[in-house]
């Protein structure tokens, strides 16, 4: 197909689209929301509407993730955008019945705002999508990620279209005024990097789409691919031409099976469409996209590991320089973007440079998709524009932490990255600012923890997952990381001396400062970013053999307040060791030998008569 | 030819030499453990870490890796580089506290307190014997398995390996078995292992006791015959 077939087809889905009067039913296919049921929504659906004869008149579209994970299966209704949560297969009769016939509301699917307690029938009306700035992530809602025509028809691939008109330099020269850089973590100007392997000697160049997110807790990565796989083909194609390329390859973690399934398919779409393999839209610019699947291991996501690992070799990093973009996959020059950093680029080419530039602040444009996760009353999926604050994040969006309990920190940019204290909640979220502070902004997960979260065991768990995950190829991080976890367990378990910080410092400076690749320099962050903000909570542990939060086990011990008790005997039958003694309506007391801590009296108990305490205090 | 400073010296480098080969050249001295004339830069041991200055930037790079290039600025021992030597050291040292080849190179650094507990590992992953085994040998039978702290040098599944020709290359080159230092030994006793002369023995031997490649790990066979002849000397 060359171009002006394809602006022809494109043009006849766009009218298509437009013109289209059908009520479409949009369920979202996510792999959040197929984890809760999503898969049997749509096909309860699809009975329904065949059983009813409406499969001609309804329109029925399993989409991308939508974002709002904590609420799924999620359903919207189109064109008015009615916005159904957790809903069921039971539901499904009912909402063909009422909603799609005759137009009327199910009050028990739509959102409560949690604070004013009010429904919200519109999904652009809830606040936890009102407050966000949707660029990457709005057409997951729009489209089914399985069809290149639905692509198409909200636009995609004009922008490629655009560029093939230009000369490669212009458009090196359009990313680079955008001011975009990689959304992988470091934050390099994509431009340049792009620049630097355009001119880079050779003839045989590669582009990467790094997909290989492995970062406990994120997938905003994963729904890009798996909710919108074109536009990160699409961007790939812009930036082969742009660079010279005529290979491409996405490296996409094998735990994602849905991300691979829709990728491959998109790949195959493409191909048929002529817009990759032999000749991209009939012009003298070959270029494919081969998929290479990750075996998850962490270290992967590091440039030259992703490139070696690819080559067939043993997923070690190497050490730069040089740099990928002269000496890359298989030797030759090679660019390499994150997922999301692909994902833009069509958008800056469709609206020019001036306009990302305009979104976000001085040295961070753009917007940047965070999986807002942990204690926060909504999680999912959250784009915000650059410079957004944490506050606006965790609090506006997020709805702050659950239960009336408070937000104590946020953990940043996966197990690289740091805690910051709500005190810097104000801080703006770029590059820049996030490394200042001690953490970064790493591929964008954001932890937040409220006040039952012990530092040192957030610190303790990240060291462990770091001493599992380094490649061990360079002593700093092999050792380092085991030694940071050896340590602050010994601090968790009451075995922690003072003179262990100071140990802890020396060692994270050098770990950082000698270790050969980007997981090793940032390793030592979740522990140097929590004996910066809660030193208190270190010292706690070390010479009041106390855990503040009453997390770690060993130096928590539980204790009946007599005032409060009024003994329902709850917390005694429950009690696995019957360590509690005490008589209907007599304050109970537990026996400190016999209990092994299980927490079940402090959480079974009505009146919050149980209370967590120094291990020492009820041994006093 | 670029033109780079190395602790002050200027010095026209030819192309294509490393920091390290530069530093050598002009007599400066990088300790170094997993680097080798004749295999591959490795750039894993950190011990050769030098701070350079490109601009008005500095940073820490390995020595052996890093290519020099023109207005390079290297320093190869500010007080921060031997600083994280001698953390490096004492993480190594922590690891495999028998070898003497570590201990006479933390003895140089001034090392003297270790502050971790010892693992009284055999092996520090240097990964010379891979790389022994792959360039010089062309037999590939051993290589790096898992990551981490499950990290292993091995042969395939940990099988004997038809692919290995028992020539012992791989503990010729390894840093941390040939030479075992078991402590001070009385008074009486010449080791004689300081002078560094001592040839691992377990070749001749082998048939006899059998390589770790065998064994699982079983590693330092290679001393155990020259402990045996002391042994029968002293009795």
């Amino acid at each position: 197909m060359n171009i002006g077939e394809f602006e022809g087809l494109a043009r006849g889905l766009i009218e298509r689209r437009e013109a289209a009067k059908n009520v479409c039913i949009t369920v979202c296919s996510g792999t959040g929301c197929r984890a809760c049921g999503g898969e049997e929504v749509v096909r309860a659906f699809a009975a329904e509407l065949e059983n009813l004869g409406l499969t001609g008149t309804v329109e029925l579209r399993d989409t991308g993730c939508h974002g709002f994970c904590e609420r799924g299966p999620i359903v919207v209704i189109l064109p008015e955008g009615i916005f159904y949560q957790r809903v069921t297969v039971d539901a499904v009769p009912e909402i063909i019945e009422q909603t799609v016939r005759h137009g009327k509301l199910i009050e028990r699917l739509l959102y409560e705002d949690p604070q004013s307690k009010e429904k919200v029938v519109y999904e652009k009306d809830v606040p936890f999508y009102k407050r966000q700035h949707r660029l990457v992530l709005a057409n997951n809602l729009l489209i089914d990620p399985t069809s290149i025509e639905d692509y198409i028809s909200i636009g995609g691939y004009q922008s490629l279209v655009k560029a093939l008109a230009m000369q490669p330099e212009e458009i090196i020269e359009i990313i680079k005024r955008s001011g975009l850089r990689g959304r992988g973590g470091a934050g390099f100007p994509t431009g340049r990097k792009w620049e630097h392997c355009r001119r880079a000697k050779g003839t045989i160049k590669y582009v990467i789409c790094n997909g290989d997110e492995g970062d406990p807790g994120a997938y905003m990565d994963r729904s890009v691919m798996e909710g919108n796989p074109h536009s990160v083909i699409e961007g790939m194609i812009i930036g082969a031409y742009a660079i010279g390329a005529n290979e491409g390859w996405i490296y996409v973690r094998n735990e994602y099976p849905l991300a691979v399934k829709h990728l491959t398919r998109a790949v195959e779409q493409a191909r048929e469409l002529g817009i990759l393999a032999g000749s991209v839209l009939g012009l003298d610019f070959p270029f494919d996209v081969r998929i290479a699947k990750g075996a998850g291991a962490f270290v992967c996501g590091e440039g030259t590991a992703l490139i070696a690992s690819i080559e067939g070799k043993i997923g070690v990093p190497r050490q730069r320089p040089p740099r990928t973009t002269q000496q890359g996959l298989f030797g030759k020059p090679t660019n390499m973007n994150n997922v999301e950093t692909w994902a833009n680029v069509p958008l800056i080419i469709d609206k020019g440079a001036e306009w990302f530039s305009s979104i976000g602040t001085e040295t961070s444009k753009g917007t940047k998709i965070f999986s807002l996760v942990g204690k926060v009353q909504n999680t999912g999926l959250v784009e915000v524009p650059m410079g957004a604050t944490l506050a606006q994040i965790v609090y506006d969006i997020g709805g702050g932490a659950p239960n009336g309990r408070d937000v104590k920190a946020i953990q940043i940019g996966g197990p690289s990255g740091g805690c910051l204290p709500k005190e810097l909640f104000y801080l703006p979220i770029d590059y820049d600012s996030l490394v200042e502070a001690g953490a970064m902004m790493g591929s964008g997960g954001l932890i937040v923890m409220d006040e039952d979260t012990c530092m040192v065991d957030v610190a303790r768990y990240f060291s462990n997952f770091l001493q599992e995950e380094s490649c061990g190829k360079c002593v700093t991080c092999r050792e380092g990381t085991q030694r940071m976890y050896e340590i602050l367990t010994d601090i968790t378990e009451g075995r922690g001396k003072e003179e262990d910080l100071d140990l802890l410092e020396e060692l994270g400076a050098t770990v950082r400062d000698a270790s050969l690749c980007g997981l090793g320099q940032t390793a030592p962050n979740p522990v140097l970013s929590t004996m910066r903000y809660f030193r208190g909570e270190y010292l706690a542990h070390i010479t009041e053999k106390r855990c503040p939060a009453g997390v770690c086990r060993a130096l928590t011990a539980y204790r009946i307040d007599p005032d409060r008790c009024t003994g329902c005997m709850l917390c005694k039958k429950q009690c696995p060791q019957q360590a509690i003694e005490g008589e209907r309506k007599k304050p109970h007391t537990i026996v400190q030998d016999a209990c092994i801590r299980c927490r079940i009296c402090f959480d079974v108990c009505k009146v919050g008569a149980v209370m967590k305490t120094g291990v020492e205090v009820v041994h006093a | 030819m670029p033109n780079v400073e190395i602790d002050g010296i200027s010095f026209d480098a030819p192309e294509g030499w490393t920091i390290l080969e530069a530093a050598r050249f002009l007599g400066l001295n990088i300790p170094t453990l997993c680097y080798r004339e004749g295999l591959t830069h490795w750039g894993g041991c950190r011990l050769c870490i030098v701070e350079i200055r490109i601009g008005d930037r500095t940073k820490f790079v390995t020595s052996c890796t890093c290519p020099v290039e023109e207005d390079l600025v290297v320093r190869t021992a500010t007080p921060r580089v031997v600083e994280m030597r001698k953390m490096i050291l004492e993480l190594l040292i922590a690891q495999c506290p028998t070898s003497k080849v570590l201990q006479d190179m933390a003895a140089s650094v001034g090392l003297e307190k270790v502050r971790f507990k010892p693992k009284w590992e055999q092996c520090i992953f240097c990964g010379l014997c891979v790389r022994m085994c792959d360039e010089q040998m062309m037999a590939k039978a051993i290589g790096f398995v898992n990551r981490g702290n499950r990290l292993q040098i091995t042969t395939p599944f940990d099988a004997t390996s038809d692919e290995c020709r028992r020539c012992g290359g791989c503990i010729y080159i390894c840093p941390a078995c040939t030479l075992r230092c078991e402590g001070a030994a009385p008074a009486e006793v010449l080791c004689g292992r300081c002078a560094n002369s001592l040839q691992p023995t377990c070749l001749e031997d082998y048939e006899n006791f059998s390589c770790w490649m065998g064994l699982k790990g079983e590693c330092g066979t290679c001393v155990k015959p020259v402990h045996e002849d002391k042994q029968e000397e002293n009795s």
